[in-house]
């Protein structure tokens, strides 16, 4: 086996080195808390992500048999059905999660990013609901398609995001924005636990 | 009292804590709840419109919007961009965001929404009409037009206005014979199937369909769709709709923007700015000490107050 | 074609306060996001006196 010194200069080894200093697996997967981690207020993030997998889930199943299924089979719609209750409890504990982050200062001891992280998140999410809507292929996917474009119009991005090219809203409801997403909340999630919950205000020790 | 730095990592009490454990229970209660949700409330589908169920359900309202269309008068004909030049679009003061864009998807209502579709019939009658449109310049054609939609729109149920003097030209025929079209279903696909046989862009269904005069938009309002009834936030039938929408909805319901032909433009960018504030929350003097000021955080973190003075 | 135990295929009696309208459904989840918020902190945690097992 070649020496590590000859290595060191490798992209490889470099990344690796670089990923494992700033990771440890302590941090990312621990088995202890700060004691003040005590409120059930410290759930909602964790339960937005379990309303997130299931989104992942029910749209997995609507993908595999086509935007149109659901008009016409109960088990389809009852899968639409249980997509767009997750989407309501997804925004429902968001909220709650976000309220009690801000009560809380949750910024605080250069925490910005995972606060700035959060937010993106919230607006992604309102952005990947509104393509969700649109692909609908039904009389309130056509209103908002058509409401929306003067919107987007207004803007100068209408001929970039039409909402009216169906096509569009779904590969960009399917592929883009659920990896987006899912990119802006490992993110999130990761400078939670690399920064630790953030101390209560005024706490000392 | 000193301030614990909140930057550096926790070395002070601590208890065991199941990360995987508590990601898994969290996963189980939200696929148990919206499985129950779900099977208890199921999910709205009011069926799409066509314009073949708009012509049937709504004759005289077709054929107005579809004279419209010939004369340039409707909602996309007088658009702007990105779809034609009729208007400069909306503005922020003197920014023409719209115009600067330009016309990227053009679309010309008569050529798109009536002449190009009659043209795949094939009929000799149709034709006839359609060769005399063709031939006359724009201010007859637009002459005939919106003098054969005031007439329409005047007579409110009729579907066809006879035509004695030749005041209409091809007008009447074109537009009755479209009628006929969407009627028949043809015109759903031919619209449709303009672009690309096999389509997934109905950009120009939906806009010919959105320059309904009364059915289309009588729909929404029906299901408290439409902008002035917080439209944005609701969903059809009694489902909840879109809450987190609220504040963006607000705006639409009080001036300046209710009644300002630049409301959206206005709206989007006041929540751009919203939303700007909203993430840099941290760094905004006065904001980011509300949470400080409004002790809240009282009770999220009373057992450990109570514990630290305890201990102290 | 819908199947459910409650149905809400039918026009919502809508809340109207001033210019404000909301829909029922609506209410309930912004209300819904209030209780939770409220009992969430005015709940008791389990586990905060000890070193036992910590949560849930």
């Amino acid at each position: 086996m070649s020496s590590s010194s000859d290595n060191s200069k490798m992209w490889t080894v470099r990344v690796r080195k670089a990923t494992l200093e700033k990771f440890e697996p302590e941090d990312l997967l621990p088995d202890t808390q700060p004691a003040y981690v005590s409120s059930w207020i410290y759930v909602f993030g964790v339960l937005t992500i379990a309303a997130f997998l299931m989104l992942i889930v029910s749209g997995l199943i609507l993908t595999l048999e086509g935007p149109a299924w659901w008009h016409t089979s109960k088990y389809g719609h009852f899968i639409n059905s249980l997509h767009l209750w997750n989407v309501e409890l997804f925004f429902l504990f968001m909220v709650v999660h976000l309220w009690g982050k801000f009560w809380m200062a949750a910024w605080r001891g250069k925490r910005t990013m995972t606060w700035v992280t959060g937010c993106v998140a919230f607006f992604a999410s309102i952005f990947t609901g509104f393509t969700g809507y649109l692909i609908q292929t039904n009389f309130d996917s056509q209103w908002i398609a058509t409401q929306a474009k003067d919107g987007f119009n207004a803007v100068g991005i209408g001929a970039y995001f039409n909402a009216l090219n169906t096509g569009q809203a779904l590969l960009i409801h399917v592929s883009l924005l659920p990896i987006a997403l899912g990119v802006i909340v490992v993110a999130h999630v990761i400078l939670v636990r690399k920064k630790g919950v953030v101390p209560p205000i005024e706490s000392s020790l | 009292m000193k301030k614990y730095d909140a930057s550096k990592k926790w070395t002070g009490p601590t208890r065991p804590y199941d990360l995987i454990k508590e990601a898994t229970v969290a996963f189980v209660v939200v696929a148990l709840l919206s499985i129950g949700l779900a099977a208890l409330f199921s999910s709205p589908d009011e069926k799409a419109v066509t314009l073949q169920s708009w012509s049937q359900a709504a004759p005289a309202d077709f054929v107005q919007t579809a004279s419209g269309e010939l004369a340039g008068s409707t909602i996309s004909g007088q658009y702007g961009p990105p779809y034609n030049t009729a208007a400069d679009g909306q503005q922020l003061g003197p920014i023409k965001v719209a115009k600067f864009m330009g016309v990227r998807i053009p679309i010309n209502t008569a050529n798109d929404f009536v002449i190009k579709p009659l043209g795949t019939l094939n009929d000799p009658v149709t034709n006839t009409a359609i060769a005399r449109w063709n031939a006359a310049d724009a201010k007859t054609q637009s002459g005939w037009a919106t003098a054969y939609t005031d007439a329409l729109t005047k007579a409110s149920t009729a579907v066809t206005i006879a035509d004695t003097n030749d005041k209409y030209g091809p007008v009447p025929t074109l537009v009755t014979s479209l009628y006929a079209m969407a009627k028949s279903g043809a015109l759903d696909g031919a619209l449709t199937t303009s672009d690309s046989p096999l389509p997934t862009n109905f950009t120009k269904p939906l806009l010919f369909l959105a320059d309904s005069g009364s059915y289309f938009p009588g729909l929404a309002d029906a299901q408290h769709l439409s902008g002035d009834q917080w439209g944005v936030m609701n969903e059809t039938g009694s489902w909840p709709g879109q809450s987190w929408l609220w504040l963006y909805s607000l705006w639409y319901q009080v001036d300046p923007f209710k009644s300002s032909g630049n409301a959206d433009i206005l709206v989007m960018s006041l929540m751009g700015l919203l939303s700007l504030g909203f993430v840099l929350i941290p760094i905004l003097p006065i904001l980011h000490r509300i949470p400080e000021r409004i002790p809240i955080h009282r009770i999220i973190w009373r057992d450990w107050y109570r514990s630290e003075r305890k201990n102290s | 074609m819908v199947f459910s135990l409650f149905n809400l295929n039918h026009p919502a009696h809508y809340i109207s306060v001033g210019s404000i309208s909301v829909s029922p459904g609506n209410l309930v989840m912004v209300v819904m996001a209030f209780v939770l918020f409220g009992l969430a902190l005015a709940l008791p945690f389990p586990g905060h006196k000890s070193d036992k097992n910590g949560k849930e």
